[in-house]
Order: structure tokens, then C-alpha cells, then sequence
């Protein structure tokens, strides 16, 4: 159910129209606009978005780790309609044991990189990723660094396989 | 279509067999960086070749990893200022600006007239600095080597202008939560003055040195070219996008920091080739030069911070005298403010696109997470569109093109 100072507003309105089930909720704060969206949902939520509402560029993908808090995961999406000049955020939560999610490579070809960032540093899977593997990491690093329970200093890691 | 792209496309029309193409030629593998002159950082590209025409290329990044978002979340809020200027070393003021406005807008911090009149100018003329650092290089790249001598004096000047108002020369962290670091230098409207008024005849020479050489025209036109609909979907933003057609520019869309009270032109030119590249950034500067001139002759008087005690270093001269304000100063150093908990993401235009930082705040004195949205990261993702079904040889003016840099990429 979105709040009522959003069902005035026209993309969340129309999303609810066209799929109630999809939202799980919503805000708007300091003038921007979240919806949070069901986790099987996202693919279809941002295809939609991108075909009727323009929502043509996908600014930018990331994660927020809410450890020990439960679902852990936040997978943020900041979208953007140039047409429109709109921006729209939105989520999905993710629990810690299974941190997986649809792929939005399908719908914006620049979601790749975010993703594999997101998958590199925090480890949420994205499903249908063509090419999931680290980014910013050692391919034989271990764990996920911008986890809550990673730590930030001392770390042991031998640079000897390049 | 000569020989060579003909062969090429049969090849990529055709997959290869145990390595083999027809005609018994063979694709070879070749490792570009991470130390390539062309790369301007320590970019890795491995590109699979068939003769002179590249088949695949595939960016490797992070080897300038320092894992600064995850720095900032150890360092309090006013802290995390000095990372942004690592990021993206050329146009380090815009990094500031995109993480101080998020911040402010959490604090609800209304920052003075006169403070958003020098990030402006300031911010303007560290683009002036970073396209002029491009211009050079990338001239430089396609075989022109005065541009960059010229370019770096240009540089040189407002790095000294840098130094005058922050005390550094490139890590300025002068955009700070509240306003800007110090009170502007005495003599401050004199030299920018002085560099104004040099500024747009040189830019016309550069112009005259590249648009009449042959060398570099046959280099640029025509080459690393993209559809606008193909930018868009792989997430590119800033010149190369405006290059490609599309009127988008933050400042004017979305404007931030008063520059809605400013005047000047957005350039846009339809043939998103490396030449339209360079026409948009080489425009762009000449608009910068305009807003830093109205920003300097309309400067605002008054104070450059705010008026929020709980956030900004209160004056000495009041630390003498008051009781709060020794104690706003005591708590601000020790453990830094708070901010309310609340997540914000303020869309800068840096000189390379789309800069911006999504702040998550937990009502604590350290941010929750900061996401840094570069427009470097975004913009390379075009790399294997721009390299494929090309000549090994255009791929270095397409790289150049693209004006990234690989600290703001790996952060």
C-alpha cells in the first residue's frame, strides 16, 4: 500500500494501478520519490517504467547492508527520466541467507557493472547476470567488503597471483 | 567499406573454430595497459583481434581500488570531503559539491548566497582545468603535441587559483558542509579577473591548431561513433551524450547551487563522433568562462557558511568571547555533527557527466553508506561498443575520447 501523499503523484499512482501487488510500499522525503518493490517483481517493475513511463537511464544500482537488522539487504535502483526530468528511487530487501534478486541487465544494458559491483563488494546474487564475476576485487578475493561485518582494517592479502 | 571491415564482419558474422576464421587467419589476444600511455591511468583492456580490426574488448578495472566508499564510513561527516577529492583528481571541486549538497539538504542547512557563488565559480573553473587536462592529452594521443604544452599552462593558472582560495592545489577540499573551507583570499577577484581575460582567445587558438590539422581531423571524424539510444542504455552521461544530440545538462534540468540564476548555453552537436566530442568540450569551456565571469562581477556580499552553529566551526574571534561556541567547537572536532537519519542523492553535471552521491544517514555522527555515482564507471561501460568491429588504431582517439579517469572508476 503507498502512502496518500504519493498516490497523488503519477508514476506511483499508475504503477499501482497497473499492479497493486508488485509495491510493497513507499515514501517521499526531502523530494524524492522511493517505492519499494516485491523481490520477483523488479524486472517486470523496471520494464514497465522504462516503456511507459521513459524512464530510458538507469542512474546508478547499489546495495546497503542493514546488518544485524532483518531483511539485511537493500538493492537500490536510482532511475531517471530525462523526458519527463523525473528521478524515481526504488528498492527491493533482500534477507541475509538468500541474497538474490533479478537481473535488470535485460532492460538497461548499463545495469551490468553496477551489478557485478554490488555483487562484488556486498554479494547479492543477480539472477540472469551475463556475466557475473568481480569487478573491483581480486578474482580470488575472499568475502564481500562493504558488508557491515567485514572488517576495515587488517586484512592479509598476497598479491602474487596478480 | 574497405578489405579490412569486410573481412571483420564476415568474422563476427561467422563464429570461430578452434581459433580459426576462414581463410586460415586466426584472432590474436592483446593486452592493452595497465600501463599504456593512452589509457591517461591504469586501465587493463584485453582485446581479441582479427588482423587490424578489434573483435572483442573487455575492460578490466580496479586496480586503483582504495575501497573509499567503505573509508567514509569510518570518518565523520566533514571528513568524508577530503576522500571526493581522490576520486575524480581533476575536477575535485564538483566531487565536493555532489557530496556536500546531499548532506545539507538531510541537515536542512541553508548555505548563503555568496558561498553558492564561489562552488559555482569555483566548480566552473576546475571544468575549464579538467577539459583543459583532456584537450591536452587527448590532442596529444592523436599526434598534437603543442595543444598539451598550452593546455597545461592554462592549468597551471587556475591550480595557482586553487592554491589561493584553499591553500592546495588539487586536493582543495574547499566545498564544505555549511558553505566553502575559508574566507576568500584578499586580491582573489584580480587574478580570476586576470585569467578571464587571456581565457577565451587561447581557446579560440586551440581551436585554430586542431580544427586545421589535417592529422588530427582525419583521426577524429567519423570515428567512435554511437547511436544516442545505444549511450542512453549503457548509462553514459555528460559531453559524450551531448555530443550525440541530446540537450541534457544537469545545471539546466535539475539546477543546483543557484545555477538557475546564471546565464549560459548548453552545446550540443548531432554527430557523436570523437570530433563532436571535442567541439562540446571545447564549447563548454568557453560557457564555463561565462559563468565565471557573472560570478565574479555579481558576487554576493555577506557570509560564506552557514548559519548553523551545530554544523559549522564557529568564527575565533566568538570563541573567545562565548561560552556556546567554544562548546559547538569542542563537540564539532571531537566527534563531528549529527545528521538526521534519512538517505538523499543531490545529481551533479562534472565536467565527465552525471556525478552523485546517495548518503544514508542513521542519525549517527558517521554516514551509514555512501554510494558514489561516477560518471567515470558509468561512461567506460560503452568501451566494447565503442572498440568492436573498429580498427585497433581508432580505438586509442575512442578512448581518449571518453574522458574518464580511473580514480573516479575504481574509487
Amino acid at each position: 500500500m503507498l502512502p496518500d501523499n504519493l498516490k497523488e503523484m503519477t508514476v506511483p499512482a499508475a504503477l499501482e494501478l497497473w499492479d497493486a501487488g508488485a509495491l510493497t510500499g513507499g515514501g517521499r522525503d526531502f523530494g524524492e520519490t522511493l517505492l519499494w518493490v516485491r523481490r520477483d517483481r523488479i524486472a517486470d517493475v523496471c520494464r514497465h517504467l522504462k516503456e511507459k513511463f521513459q524512464f530510458v537511464r538507469l542512474s546508478g544500482l547499489t546495495c546497503i547492508d542493514r546488518h544485524p537488522a532483518e531483511p539485511r539487504f537493500e538493492v537500490l535502483y536510482l532511475l531517471h527520466s530525462i523526458e519527463r526530468n523525473e528521478r524515481l528511487k526504488l528498492k527491493v530487501a533482500l534477507t541475509g541467507a538468500q541474497p538474490e534478486v533479478d537481473s535488470v541487465t535485460p532492460v538497461w544494458a548499463g545495469a551490468n557493472w553496477y551489478e557485478r559491483e554490488a555483487f562484488d563488494l556486498f554479494g547479492v546474487r543477480f539472477l540472469g547476470h551475463p556475466d557475473l564475476k568481480r569487478i573491483m576485487m581480486p578474482a580470488d578475493w575472499e568475502g564481500h567488503p562493504l558488508r557491515k561485518d567485514f572488517p576495515i582494517h587488517g586484512h592479509k592479502y598476497s598479491y602474487q597471483n596478480g | 567499406m574497405s578489405q579490412i571491415e569486410a573481412n571483420a564482419t564476415s568474422a563476427a558474422a561467422e563464429p570461430a573454430q578452434d581459433g580459426k576464421l576462414p581463410g586460415g587467419r586466426r584472432r590474436m589476444a592483446l593486452n592493452m595497459g595497465p600501463q599504456h600511455p593512452s589509457t591517461h591511468g591504469v586501465l587493463r583492456i584485453m582485446l581479441e583481434l582479427d588482423g587490424e580490426i578489434v573483435t572483442s574488448a573487455e575492460p578490466d578495472i580496479g586496480f586503483l581500488h582504495t575501497g573509499i566508499e567503505k573509508q567514509a564510513e569510518t570518518l565523520n561527516w566533514q571528513q568524508v570531503v577530503t576522500l571526493t577529492d581522490r576520486m575524480d583528481y581533476l575536477s575535485n571541486l564538483a566531487n565536493n559539491l555532489a557530496y556536500v549538497l546531499p548532506v545539507e539538504k538531510l541537515l536542512g542547512v541553508e548555505v548563503p548566497p555568496k558561498a553558492q557563488w564561489l562552488r559555482v565559480m569555483l566548480t566552473e573553473l576546475s571544468r575549464i582545468n579538467s577539459h583543459a587536462v583532456w584537450l591536452g592529452t587527448h590532442a596529444m594521443d592523436l599526434g598534437a603535441m603543442t595543444v598539451y604544452f598550452y593546455c597545461f599552462r592554462e592549468r597551471e593558472d587556475i591550480l595557482r587559483i586553487c592554491e589561493m582560495f584553499s591553500g592546495q592545489r588539487m586536493m582543495t577540499s574547499y566545498i564544505r558542509i555549511g558553505g566553502v573551507a575559508l574566507e576568500p583570499p584578499r586580491g582573489w577577484e584580480k587574478t580570476v579577473r586576470e585569467f578571464l581575460n587571456g581565457l577565451s582567445a587561447k581557446i579560440d587558438e586551440y581551436e585554430n591548431l586542431l580544427n586545421s590539422n589535417p592529422i588530427f581531423l582525419q583521426r577524429a571524424r567519423g570515428v567512435g561513433r554511437l547511436s544516442l539510444e545505444r549511450l542512453l542504455d549503457l548509462g553514459v552521461t555528460g559531453p559524450m551524450i551531448r555530443a550525440a544530440g541530446l540537450n541534457w545538462d544537469i545545471r539546466k534540468s535539475e539546477p543546483y547551487s543557484s545555477y538557475d540564476k546564471f546565464d549560459f548555453d548548453i552545446p550540443v552537436y548531432s554527430e557523436g563522433d570523437v570530433f563532436a566530442r571535442f567541439r562540446v568540450r571545447l564549447e563548454e569551456m568557453r560557457q564555463s568562462a561565462r559563468i565565471v565571469e557573472q560570478a565574479l562581477n555579481g558576487m554576493p556580499e555577506g557570509p560564506w557558511k552557514a548559519d548553523a552553529p551545530q554544523v559549522v566551526l564557529p568564527d575565533r574571534e566568538k570563541m573567545k568571547t562565548q561560552m556556546e561556541a567554544l562548546i559547538y567547537h569542542f563537540k564539532i572536532v571531537t566527534e563531528g555533527f549529527r545528521v538526521p537519519a534519512g538517505e538523499a542523492y543531490v545529481p551533479v553535471e562534472s565536467p565527465r557527466g552525471e556525478i552523485g552521491f546517495y548518503v544514508v544517514s542513521d542519525g549517527t555522527s558517521k554516514p551509514y553508506r555512501v554510494f558514489m555515482r561516477t560518471p567515470s564507471y558509468g561512461n567506460l561501460q560503452c568501451l566494447p561498443a565503442l572498440f568492436e568491429g573498429k580498427l585497433i588504431a581508432d580505438s586509442v582517439a575512442a578512448l581518449g575520447s571518453m574522458d574518464f579517469v580511473l580514480g573516479d572508476i575504481d574509487r
